[in-house]
């Protein structure tokens, strides 16, 4: 067994921004776990730029973000274990000396196989997955060519293969529109990128950026409805959809290509997390957290991608040093006195929120609330209400699913609040 | 009247740059003003990409330019990197190709390897 004071599942952006927090805040022992075999995860394979503008004010590309915080956890107090995969985390049954209940993490590797790692507290950032074919029933043949675009991605940035010539993308996530951009500029031609929803769900700026800059056609209220090909792929037929999203019989159109790209969305790698019995909030996918990021396992904290996916590695950041800080202090301190927790409730038009409940003895200058709406609002107004007084309201241009939204509750504010939260947000005037 | 989604940020405010006047709104920010004017005159963009490495511990480094160039020339800069191979050890920020196509940019790396 190896005793650790944390240990942090996870070497990407939000696993190193934890451990760096996590040490900054006074904890001296924490192990890194990371299974690639090298740390900076997906990060890595995103070499384009435009990260790290709220974070550090410049424009970097994502290996370069990574570089960033590889180096933040450099030195004394933290160990980063490569090639080590994290199996299984079980909590003891009751708390020990100061108050902590301990956590067994129990990894393998092929340097020094089967191991236990015992942790005061665990910060949970293994990211997220691609979700591929299966879940979205793509109909036609099985034929080779139909990647996901991490997949493809990774092929071309970082072993140097393109993997096809003639490209259809469903999907505008941003993967897909980067990946546009990236095959285009290195010779692929992408003949369409096709898109289920009546608008894109990928940023605004990588539509101008990825697909105007080089006249890529998108399709939106399309979806593929044949994959052509038993061998390689010789073709894939789109389809536009009705309000119900299905195919209108008369409105397809056959491309002749050689790849599929999948951009149809990112799920939270949560086996580890359901394992230990933590509670999942089936919104997000991820684990419930308090403002602290702290599971509903004491001393259990997840904080990235896995706990919900974000369009920004700026905002992983900020999440996980919240996380990190806060492991620091129940290491430090023990289980916070538990005051009554209030619950925050998604009100109109808001799809989910993190966290999902608070402590107000424990917010010392402001909550932070990081949320999705559920559709496209032109002039909006993001709504705190609480047992039906509205106590705060944060009016916004343009709101949008693709957009994940943060407002921040200043305490004098919340003090107002008598329970519960709601919040909404509601339409001045609305588009599409 | 030309309208546009402005990519300096991920706000990605909507533009609209008067092409005689040059005059901007719609921006949030002075830098959001400089793309508008740019994108009317002459637009630039930051390529970024990979070249082949030899004794790294993958067969291909994330490169960058260090600044952007003119839009035009992404794919003479991109025929430029495939003709291209770094020698590991390299450091990130490290100038890999001085003065890339004429354009006053340098490609550097975007990572150590």
């Amino acid at each position: 067994m190896t005793y650790c004071d944390i240990a942090v599942i996870g070497a990407g952006p939000a696993g190193l921004a934890a451990a760096a927090a996590a040490r900054e805040a006074g904890a001296g022992n924490i192990i890194i776990i990371e299974r690639d075999k090298e740390p900076g995860g997906i990060l890595n394979q995103c070499i384009h730029n435009g990260f790290g503008l709220h974070r550090f004010g410049e424009e970097l590309s994502g290996p370069e973000y990574a570089g960033r915080y590889i180096d933040m956890i450099g030195g004394e107090g933290i160990e980063l274990r490569l090639g080590t995969m994290a199996l299984d985390i079980s909590p003891e049954p009751e708390p020990g000396e100061g108050g902590i209940r301990r956590k067994t993490v129990y990894v393998v590797s092929e340097a020094r196989g089967f191991e236990q790692i015992s942790a005061s507290a665990v910060v949970l950032a293994m990211g997220c997955r691609e979700r591929n074919r299966g879940p979205i029933f793509v109909p036609g043949d099985r034929g080779s060519g139909v990647f996901s675009a991490g997949s493809a991605q990774r092929y071309l940035n970082i072993e140097g293969y393109l993997v096809g010539k003639r490209v259809v993308i469903l999907g505008s996530g941003d993967i897909g529109l980067i990946m546009a951009r990236r095959m285009t500029l290195e010779g692929a031609t992408v003949l369409a990128v096709a898109e289920i929803m009546p608008y894109t769900n990928g940023l605004s700026r990588n539509v101008a950026q990825c697909l105007d800059d080089f006249g890529i056609p998108l399709y939106l209220s399309h979806t593929v409805t044949n994959v052509i090909g038993s061998g390689r792929i010789e073709g894939v037929v789109i389809s536009q959809v009705d309000e119900k999203m299905q195919p209108i019989p008369g409105t397809e159109k056959h491309f002749d290509c050689d790849t599929l790209l999948l951009s149809v969305g990112l799920v939270p790698e949560n086996e580890l997390t359901r394992a230990a019995g933590i509670t999942i909030d089936p919104r997000t996918n991820g684990a419930k957290v308090n403002e602290d990021m702290q599971t509903s396992l004491e001393g259990v904290f997840a904080c990235g991608n896995v706990l919900h996916v974000h369009d920004l590695v700026d905002y992983v950041s900020a999440e996980s040093e919240r996380a990190g800080r806060a492991a620091a202090e129940y290491l430090l301190k023990g289980a916070a006195a538990k005051g009554e927790e209030r619950i925050i409730e998604n009100g109109a038009n808001v799809g989910y929120t993190v966290p999902q409940r608070f402590d107000p003895e424990r917010i010392s200058k402001s909550l932070e609330i990081f949320f999705r709406v559920r559709k496209k609002i032109r002039a909006g107004e993001i709504t705190v209400y609480s047992e039906g007084e509205k106590i705060a309201g944060f009016k916004r241009e343009f709101l949008a699913p693709a957009e994940m939204q943060k407002i921040s509750i200043p305490k004098v504010l919340l003090d107002r609040a008598k329970g519960d939260l709601t919040v909404s947000a509601e339409e001045i005037a609305e588009v599409n | 009247m030309k309208e546009m989604v402005c990519i300096v940020c991920p706000r990605g405010c909507r533009l609209k740059v008067d092409e005689a006047t040059l005059e901007v709104t719609g921006n949030t920010c002075p830098r959001g003003a400089e793309y508008g004017r740019n994108e009317v005159t002459r637009p630039m963009r930051t390529v970024t990409g990979s070249v082949a490495i030899t004794g790294g511990i993958h067969p291909r480094l994330a490169v960058r330019t260090d600044r952007a160039v003119p839009k035009e020339k992404m794919f003479d800069i991109m025929n430029v990197l495939h003709g291209f191979t770094a020698c590991a050890p390299v450091k990130r920020g490290e100038v890999l190709i001085a003065d890339v196509c004429g354009t006053g940019a340098n490609v550097i790396s975007s990572r150590d390897m």
